[in-house]
């Protein structure tokens, strides 16, 4: 029976300058999978996997190290049969990932396979792999927490306002993180109604990029009463936005999510009654603390893991016996048959005969088909298999 | 045997009343609610069956009822994973008030009604079920003050222990109040109706009962938001406790 293998490196063993010359795109990966033969090739930011089934793996090590245009002794991991499937079911679950439960890999699992075309093993280690990543995410709280400062100040956004659809935000300044968070925002609904900078000309690009408006930094009280949530993160030395500025009579809750080194946000605007006031320390402690849970729950997720890992050393262990329980059943078939020719009987006799001697060859071989499987399970399954084929003459059957 | 039910029930929501302290449990719990909940309607139905008249008009059987009432109102609106901790503050209540309710004869079968219009039937039940609706607005007030705060405090677990967004239970606890004073305004005018039939005066529980109304009544009107709304629909409740537990007794007697 064709055995699996991986070969492969990841940001665990492999700096980012080595990583980023294996890496491929979907097409290309798809491509090196088919030159090896049976093999579908993993390739992300994190890590290039070749999984392959009846392929040397010398080839496929070859095959990174060519792309890589160096050796790669002391960085490629090479796994076999059931450790090669338990690695792949981790990543799938994404417990193999920089951020425990992340989902994106799943997806990317998912397109490595249906762009490769693997055999029948390698299909079902891939199939039960994307099974095992999917009840992960079920049966788990792992992929539900944000991982990122900015995917968290949305988050406590929603834990404010519920559905983001409709809400309105301030972009305060027109830094990479203000943006991200304000991306955050807009992927759960809400919509970026105002971009203030000092430079309008920059607030105004960003505010086209979001369908908003751009207006200047002294704008910025006169808008208050006009958004729900409002993200700073200029730097300016001075806050930007004051506890005086907030209109006094609110009926929504205004969040307020200072990403901002010096802070953007008076403080004492926290206290006043109706607004939140998150800076970039309470956003840092907030993900610290879901990652911590994400932590917890991959401890679950490891034990659905080695579940699925024990069901597919099982399946495999069964493959091992399988041609085996064929040819016995064969074999009885075949002198069933040429007995039963012999004899000079009527049809309905024959039929009879038909029907009693095949359920006789039935019972007579249920029970060294059940006893052979379960030695499969117990690692016995090949001295089984040997025996069966040497007591029955079956030594010229194909295994 | 009507009596047995009662077991059921109080494993169903005590169960529920335990359960809902994890996340991992929470569908235990709503099962736990439901089944409850079933057992305790039919412990009712056969209380109904074997009544002459009315079977809810002592104190501790209109308690039986009004548990009923709480769980099933929960049953509606909040019986969701996400409402997890909302079941963990109705259900011990509900729990203990159903202990308090047997303990005083509550959950017998075949009482003797002391009531028998139907204007004084009306009167019960519908106050009663404006008592579980504000007594759910309670709960919701209260989880609205407890995330309110945590929100404040910027407490770095508020993602892993999720509780409804704010303005879903101000919302909720609003529409509650909204659903429940209708009710409560028609149960008392059925109540006023029969005390002018019997000439009968005007005892504590009526005076806290028209008070509470009066509180509920404002928070409709004034419609406040954030804390002031929370704190006003558990200053209701404070009178409704009043009236369930501490004036009961004279107004049933």
């Amino acid at each position: 029976m064709t055995g699996i293998a991986l070969v492969g490196l990841s940001h665990h063993v492999a700096p980012v300058e080595l990583r980023e010359r294996v890496t491929l795109d979907l097409p290309a990966a798809a491509e090196l999978a088919r030159s090896l033969g049976d093999a579908v090739c993993l390739s992300t930011c994190n890590r290039t996997e070749l999984y392959i089934a009846g392929v040397d793996d010398d080839e496929a090590a070859a095959a990174l190290e060519a792309l890589a245009r160096e050796p790669l002794d002391g960085v490629l991991y090479r796994l076999h049969e059931d450790a090669a499937a338990l690695h792949l079911f981790r990543v799938a679950a994404g417990l193999d990932s920089l951020v425990p439960g992340e989902g994106e890999i799943l997806g990317q699992v998912r397109d490595a396979y249906e762009a490769a075309l693997p055999g029948p093993v390698l299909d079902r280690v891939f199939r039960q792999a994307l099974a095992v990543g999917k009840r992960v995410r079920t049966e788990t709280a792992i992929g539900e927490s944000p991982a990122s400062v900015s995917s968290a100040a949305a988050a406590l956004a929603a834990q404010v306002f519920g559905d983001l659809t409709s809400r309105r935000v301030l972009l305060v300044g027109a830094g990479r993180i203000g943006e991200l968070a304000a991306s955050s925002l807009a992927a759960r609904g809400a919509e970026v109604a105002f971009v203030a900078n000092r430079t309008v000309e920059t607030a105004a690009e960003l505010a086209h990029r979001f369908g908003g408006v751009a207006i200047p930094l002294d704008e910025i009280p006169a808008r208050l009463g006009e958004v729900d949530v409002v993200v700073s993160s200029t730097s300016s030395p001075e806050p930007v936005v004051h506890a005086r500025d907030v209109p006094a009579r609110r009926r929504s809750p205004l969040f307020f999510i200072d990403i901002a080194v010096p802070r953007d946000v008076d403080p004492a605007l926290g206290g006043l009654s109706g607004c939140f006031l998150y800076d970039i320390d309470d956003l840092e402690a907030v993900v610290a603390e879901t990652l911590a849970g994400r932590r917890a729950e991959a401890d679950r997720a490891e034990q659905l893991v080695a579940e699925e890992v024990e069901r597919f050393r099982r399946w495999r262990a069964a493959l091992d016996v399988v041609p085996a329980i064929a040819s016995l059943r064969a074999r009885a078939e075949e002198i069933r048959t040429a007995e039963l020719a012999k004899v000079r009987v009527s049809d309905d006799e024959r039929r009879t005969l038909e029907s009693v001697t095949s359920q006789i060859l039935n019972k007579l071989l249920h029970l060294p088909t059940v006893r052979m499987k379960e030695a499969a399970v117990s690692a016995d399954g090949a001295v089984y298999a040997d025996a069966v084929r040497h007591l029955f003459g079956l030594e010229e059957e194909p295994r | 045997m009507v009596e047995a039910l009662f077991w059921p029930a109080l494993l169903g929501y005590g169960e529920a009343a335990v359960a809902y302290a994890s996340a991992r449990t929470a569908r235990a719990a709503t099962w736990g609610v439901r089944l409850g909940w079933l057992a305790q309607t039919a412990l009712l139905a056969a209380q109904a069956v074997r009544a002459d008249g009315f079977p809810w008009s002592t104190w501790a059987a209109s308690l039986n009822l009004f548990v009923w009432l709480v769980v099933g109102t929960y049953l509606i609106w909040g019986c969701r994973p996400r409402f997890r901790l909302l079941g963990l503050a109705v259900m011990p209540l509900a729990a203990a008030l159903f202990v308090v309710a047997r303990l005083g004869g509550g959950t017998r079968g075949g009482s003797v009604g002391g009531y028998g219009s139907l204007f004084l039937v009306l009167h019960v039940g519908l106050v009663l079920a404006a008592f579980a609706g504000f007594t759910l607005a309670a709960a919701l007030a209260a989880l609205y003050l407890w995330q309110e705060r945590r929100l404040k405090s910027r407490a770095p677990d508020i993602l892993r222990l999720r509780l409804p967004p704010l303005q879903s239970l101000e919302r909720l606890t609003w529409r509650t109040v909204a659903v429940s004073l209708p009710l409560l305004t028609l149960g008392l005018a059925a109540g006023v109706v029969r005390m002018r039939e019997q000439r009968a005066g005007f005892d504590a529980l009526e005076a806290v009962t028209l008070l509470t109304w009066l509180v509920y009544g404002g928070f409709l009107v004034l419609r406040p938001s954030g804390r002031r709304a929370s704190y006003l629909a558990l200053g209701g409740f404070a009178l409704v406790i009043v009236t369930r537990l501490a004036l009961a007794g004279s107004h049933f007697a």
